[in-house]
């Protein structure tokens, strides 16, 4: 069996598998705490309220200035940028087709996979110089947000490597990183990709009952 | 008094939610930017998302998923020792007033305030507390009130009051509408209120009383982070207006009582009430659209509205101060982000009772005197006894010159009294 063979097969059913049953029990143990049931008589909805949270800290209000502006502008670039090349570029929907889901969609062009992943690397090189450089963000940053960082940079960096697929080691290596991400992530701060709307919601749905959604 | 039981009561206190803040939260340290201790001191350990750092370390440790499997191959936090318990007194205690501002900032909406009270439950459990909360506290158990407002007292200010007035101020009147509770700050220094609602009450009907039982507004308990004398505050209040059969108490010009007798009242209790909260403004708003009060001419000076953060930010009265500022002002301006947005006085959540906080607090002030400079004000209201006695002495420390009025007193002095 090829490395190629070995990361797009074996380690791939493996890494997968850790991926789902992860990330499945870290929202089932978050969700098995439970709450107190609030007894006290609400003036509103929770429910629209935890929904209203889920739309309303897209964007941060109050009127904030530089720092805010740096995170949200650099944070959707990266994000974007990254969910753009994780569903449209070419090698993944044909991936994605063959191993997943059993059909496939429009991809992006070359020139399209070129600039998104331009945006998605200034983005996230951006956050990254930020929290290595501003004194707040050095003060909370822990191990796992740099190997969070430095680990999704190197699975996009050696995909952008892999994109003309002439050499299949530059493809199995992608996929090795991609394999190490899978099962990183649910052991990792990288979970706030899905954590956040509970966060959201939770404080949506306490706030909506007072009539109000900060 | 310990480290253990510390370690338990934050171990209770995660539950879905706090378990999902502690999971969501990126380090992105968005919140500093709406934190007025940080903004004034650039303290990067005033960063709110730093604050939660107790919970965080016990979270991952003990209760996280998936942290057996990191505990046995030791990538988990060490465990909390007396040590950190102190080390983050200051930061619960004197750097957060539980304002709730940089919840909107979060992009994860993250309720920081509410982790900082959860973790002050864990500092009492381990009587890391400061000296003056608890001295407050045992007033409040002992005497009545934090600030010794015994009910001979409470009887001699109600009295003086009717002397200036000339309007009865019923106590223990048993089968009113309306229970008026009052908190110390009121009493002490803004004792007016207690002829301005006697005024309005009788022009609009209202059948109301005070009671000698429960009078007290102020939850130190609530602020503390200490359940059990919380609970007990909040009994007395209860216990009175079931005594007095009324049928709403009406939580007064104080953010914090708001929240603990609206909001966290019948949770701390364990059952709901026999009668409802009402806060004084939701009632004069209310007088108002029934036509029961009438006011006459308007304050013609330039005013802007102080949002204190328990009533309006985290307590969802937000329009009706609004509305009663039109009524009674001629040139209301709002503050540059109000509402929700607005920035705290900078003496709530206790820190205000905390001696020790005093030069901090004040430094916080700036980014309320920066969004006061922008508007110019003649003269500043607010809907907080508590915030207004802390603007007071900012202002004066600041040298401004600015008076800070209470919106029910204001209601009051343009009431149409020949009707």
């Amino acid at each position: 069996m090829t490395f190629l063979e070995i990361v797009e097969g074996p380690l791939w059913t493996l890494a997968s598998s850790v991926f789902l049953i992860g990330a499945a029990w870290r929202i089932f143990g978050i969700i098995r705490l439970g709450r107190k049931k609030d007894i006290s008589i609400p003036r509103a909805s929770a429910l629209l309220g935890a929904i209203k949270g889920q739309f309303l800290h897209f964007v941060p209000h109050g009127g904030f200035s530089f720092r805010t502006r740096y995170h949200l502008i650099a944070g959707y670039m990266f994000h974007l940028g990254l969910f753009g090349l994780l569903i449209y570029a070419a090698p993944h929907v044909l991936f994605l087709k063959e191993n997943v889901v059993g059909f496939e969609w429009v991809a992006l062009p070359r020139w399209g996979f070129i600039l998104t992943a331009e945006i998605a690397f200034t983005g996230l090189i951006l956050l990254w110089i930020r929290r290595i450089s501003d004194p707040v963000m050095i003060q909370l940053s822990d191990a796992d947000d740099h190997i969070g960082s430095w680990l999704t940079f190197l699975t996009m960096l050696t995909g952008c490597m892999a994109l003309q697929e002439s050499h299949d080691s530059l493809r199995a290596v992608h996929m090795l990183f991609v394999d190490i991400w899978l099962i990183y992530m649910p052991f990792s701060r990288l979970m706030h990709s899905v954590t956040f709307m509970f966060s959201r919601g939770y404080t949506g749905a306490f706030f909506g009952r007072r009539g109000v959604v900060p | 008094m310990s480290v253990d039981k510390a370690i338990e009561v934050l171990k209770s206190n995660i539950d879905a939610s706090a378990a999902s803040y502690l999971d969501a939260c990126v380090h992105c340290g968005q919140c500093a930017q709406a934190c007025h201790f940080y903004e004034n001191t650039g303290d990067v350990r005033y960063t709110p998302a730093y604050k939660m750092d107790l919970m965080r370390r016990v979270y991952k440790r003990h209760k996280a998923p998936l942290s057996g499997i990191k505990r046995a191959i030791g990538l988990v936090p060490d465990e909390l020792t007396m040590d950190d318990l102190k080390e983050w007194e200051d930061l619960l205690y004197d750097s957060c007033t539980l304002c709730g501002r940089c919840t909107i900032v979060c992009p994860m909406g993250i309720d920081i305030a509410g982790m900082v009270r959860k973790s002050r439950e864990g500092l009492v459990a381990a009587g890391v507390v400061p000296e003056d909360l608890i001295s407050a506290a045992k007033r409040a158990i002992e005497f009545g009130s934090p600030l010794k407002i015994t009910p001979d007292v409470l009887r001699k200010v109600c009295a003086k009051q009717e002397e200036e007035i000339g309007i009865p101020i019923p106590i223990d009147q048993e089968g009113a509408d309306y229970l008026v509770i009052l908190s110390a700050m009121e009493v002490l220094q803004f004792y007016e209120v207690i002829g301005a609602i006697a005024k309005i009450f009788r022009q609009a009907g209202v059948s109301w009383t005070i009671s000698t039982d429960g009078y007290e507004a102020t939850n130190i308990g609530i602020q503390m982070g200490d359940k059990d004398i919380a609970r007990t505050l909040v009994g007395r209040i209860v216990g009175a207006a079931e005594k007095l059969k009324v049928k709403y108490v009406i939580s007064p010009e104080c953010g914090h009582a708001y929240s603990a007798l609206k909001w966290e009242g019948p949770n701390l209790m364990g059952r709901a009430y026999d009668f409802e909260i009402i806060h004084m403004l939701e009632l004069l708003d209310q007088l108002q659209a029934e036509g029961r009060i009438k006011l006459k001419g308007k304050d013609d000076r330039r005013l802007t509205f102080h949002d204190p953060c328990q009533i309006v930010r985290r307590g969802g009265v937000v329009e009706e101060p609004r509305r009663l500022m039109n009524m009674v002002s001629s040139n209301f301006v709002e503050m540059d982000n109000h509402g929700t947005a607005n920035i705290c006085c900078g003496g709530g959540g206790g820190v205000s009772s905390n001696s020790r906080a005093e030069t901090l607090r004040l430094k916080a002030f700036a980014s309320k005197k920066k969004q006061l400079d922008a508007v110019q004000p003649d003269a500043l209201v607010t809907a907080c006894a508590n915030c207004r006695n802390v603007l007071e002495e900012a202002i004066d420390d600041y040298e401004m010159d600015m008076p800070v009025l209470g919106l029910t007193e204001l209601v009051a002095e343009y009431l149409d009294e020949t009707r």
